[in-house]
């Protein structure tokens, strides 16, 4: 998967967690509580989508990682790249 | 709530249905609900057409017990009681037909017809003083009212639905102030057991099997709430009535300022994973606009939580008829003191507003000792 690719994946699964976002509104830098009114049990529904989808098990102590468009590709990228 | 839109029926003349079935959707100012039916029988036929306009305790259809003789002719009675009864369902009482109807929530006790004329008008119901049997606000007060309209600030015409639940909230939390005499009672509380419990217990779990912190507060609010019938019930024209129920309202803040409280049923009963697995789909169908219209009636108090960061208290306004708002801050670290030593320590604030004319702060503290107990025994929740 490319960087574009895994940018798509968790702009679907946030989009469905929280289907009243657009996704085109959505910059690399927008912090998903801070700046799209995500709550704790939106964040593990993403959590638990990007599993479900990547394989990839987020642990509570790194749900900061994926906390931005931005961040999130670089560290999917780099779990699913080591077979995590 | 004062009236609602018709926009689904999910049953037909002929139809069997039993207690908790989703006979319709109705588009309210909280979102579109879904109604419930209470009683078993079979669907006579449908009496509220799709796109009308109806008010609270509305007729929306027959339905007839086993054996029962379809009427020859239906009056169109209004539901005597507006108030919710949180115990059985909104429907006429046998031996009558039983009817669906929309589940009332207003406890301002208001005939049928007043409210759909109010609702023209764009008169403020909660500001008429009802000249009927018991106070009942009816037609002649409402149209009494009409002079007054010009002075009155008449609500600015729903842009949205997002507008339409702006003004619901506007019109609850002002006649919660309004009438509720509030008392406040706040404590801080050691949570770092209990974070480092949470964290090993959801250490290794897949994340659909994670419990977030705010399902141990709503459960162990619930079964403080069990141990005081002061905080757990609805304040109504005849004074408070404690429930026998204990449904904490979940409050689910909606992106663009919506705020909902569908309550959790029967908390008490749910294991910590029930009352996780709960939560998510209340929260999901909050997002979507699917929630049960007996889910935003039978919310025995309320339980409002800020999150996992960010400030550290919050003292609400009581959701009307309930007499009870439990607000958590979110978890601070802070210079605590364990064994006579200060060392850093998780903490959180708890701040309950209390219906005066009900409980006391001694109930209220009682309540919050025992809030304290279960979170600091999570094993045990």
């Amino acid at each position: 998967m490319t960087k574009t690719d895994f940018r798509t994946v968790y702009l679907e699964e946030l989009t469905r967690v929280a289907p009243d976002i657009d996704p085109a509104d959505v910059g690399d830098d927008d912090h998903i509580q801070d700046d799209l009114e995500l709550d704790s049990m939106d964040v593990l529904n993403l959590v638990a989508a990007l599993f479900e989808r990547l394989g990839v098990n987020i642990p509570e102590s790194e749900y900061e990682e994926i906390a931005t468009p931005g961040l999130a590709v670089a560290y999917l990228a780099r779990k699913v790249g080591a077979g995590d | 709530m004062e009236a609602g839109k018709l926009v689904e029926w999910l049953v037909q003349p002929g139809d069997k249905v039993k207690r908790g079935d989703v006979v319709a959707v109705v588009e309210t100012q909280k979102g579109a609900i879904e109604i419930e039916i209470f009683e078993e029988g079979v669907v006579n036929r449908l009496d509220a057409e799709l796109g009308e306009e109806l008010p609270i305790g509305a007729p929306l259809a027959i339905i007839l017990a086993e054996g029962e003789d379809a009427p020859e002719e239906v009056k169109p009675t209004p539901v005597a009681d507006p108030v919710p009864d949180v115990e059985d369902a909104p429907v006429a009482p046998k031996p009558a037909p039983q009817r669906a109807v929309l589940p009332p929530s207003d406890v301002h006790a208001v005939s049928p017809a007043a409210r759909v004329r109010a609702h023209e008008l764009g008169v403020d119901l909660s500001s008429i003083r009802g000249s009927g049997p018991g106070g009942v606000v009816v037609l002649s007060d409402v149209e009494g009212a009409q002079p007054a309209k010009e002075s009155v600030q008449k609500p600015s015409p729903a842009s949205s639905p997002m507008q339409e639940m702006r003004n619901a909230i506007a019109a609850a939390m002002a006649r919660s102030k309004r009438t509720i005499p509030h008392v406040y009672l706040t404590h801080t509380i050691d949570i770092q057991s209990l974070i480092e419990w949470l964290s090993a217990r959801n250490d290794g779990r897949n994340p659909a099997e994670r419990l977030l912190l705010g399902a141990v507060f709503v459960k162990a609010a619930a079964l403080a709430a069990t141990k005081t019938g002061e905080l757990n019930g609805h304040y109504l024209d005849d004074g408070y009535r404690p429930s026998d129920a204990v449904n904490p309202g979940v409050a689910v803040a909606l992106r663009g300022g919506g705020l909902v409280a569908p309550a959790l049923m029967n908390a008490p009963s749910l294991t910590l994973d029930e009352t996780m697995a709960g939560m998510r789909d209340l929260v999901t169908r909050a997002r979507a606009g699917r929630l049960k219209g007996s889910e935003m009636t039978q919310g025995t108090f309320t339980v409002s939580a800020l999150g996992e960061s960010g400030p550290e208290l919050m003292t609400g306004i009581i959701f009307p008829p309930q007499v009870a708002l439990v607000c958590l801050g979110a978890p601070q670290v802070r210079p605590w003191v364990v064994d006579g030593a200060v060392v850093p320590g998780t903490v959180i604030t708890i701040s309950v507003s209390a219906d005066h004319r009900v409980a006391d702060g001694r109930q209220i503290a009682r309540f919050i000792t025992a809030f304290e107990t279960f979170v600091q025994t999570p094993e045990d929740l």
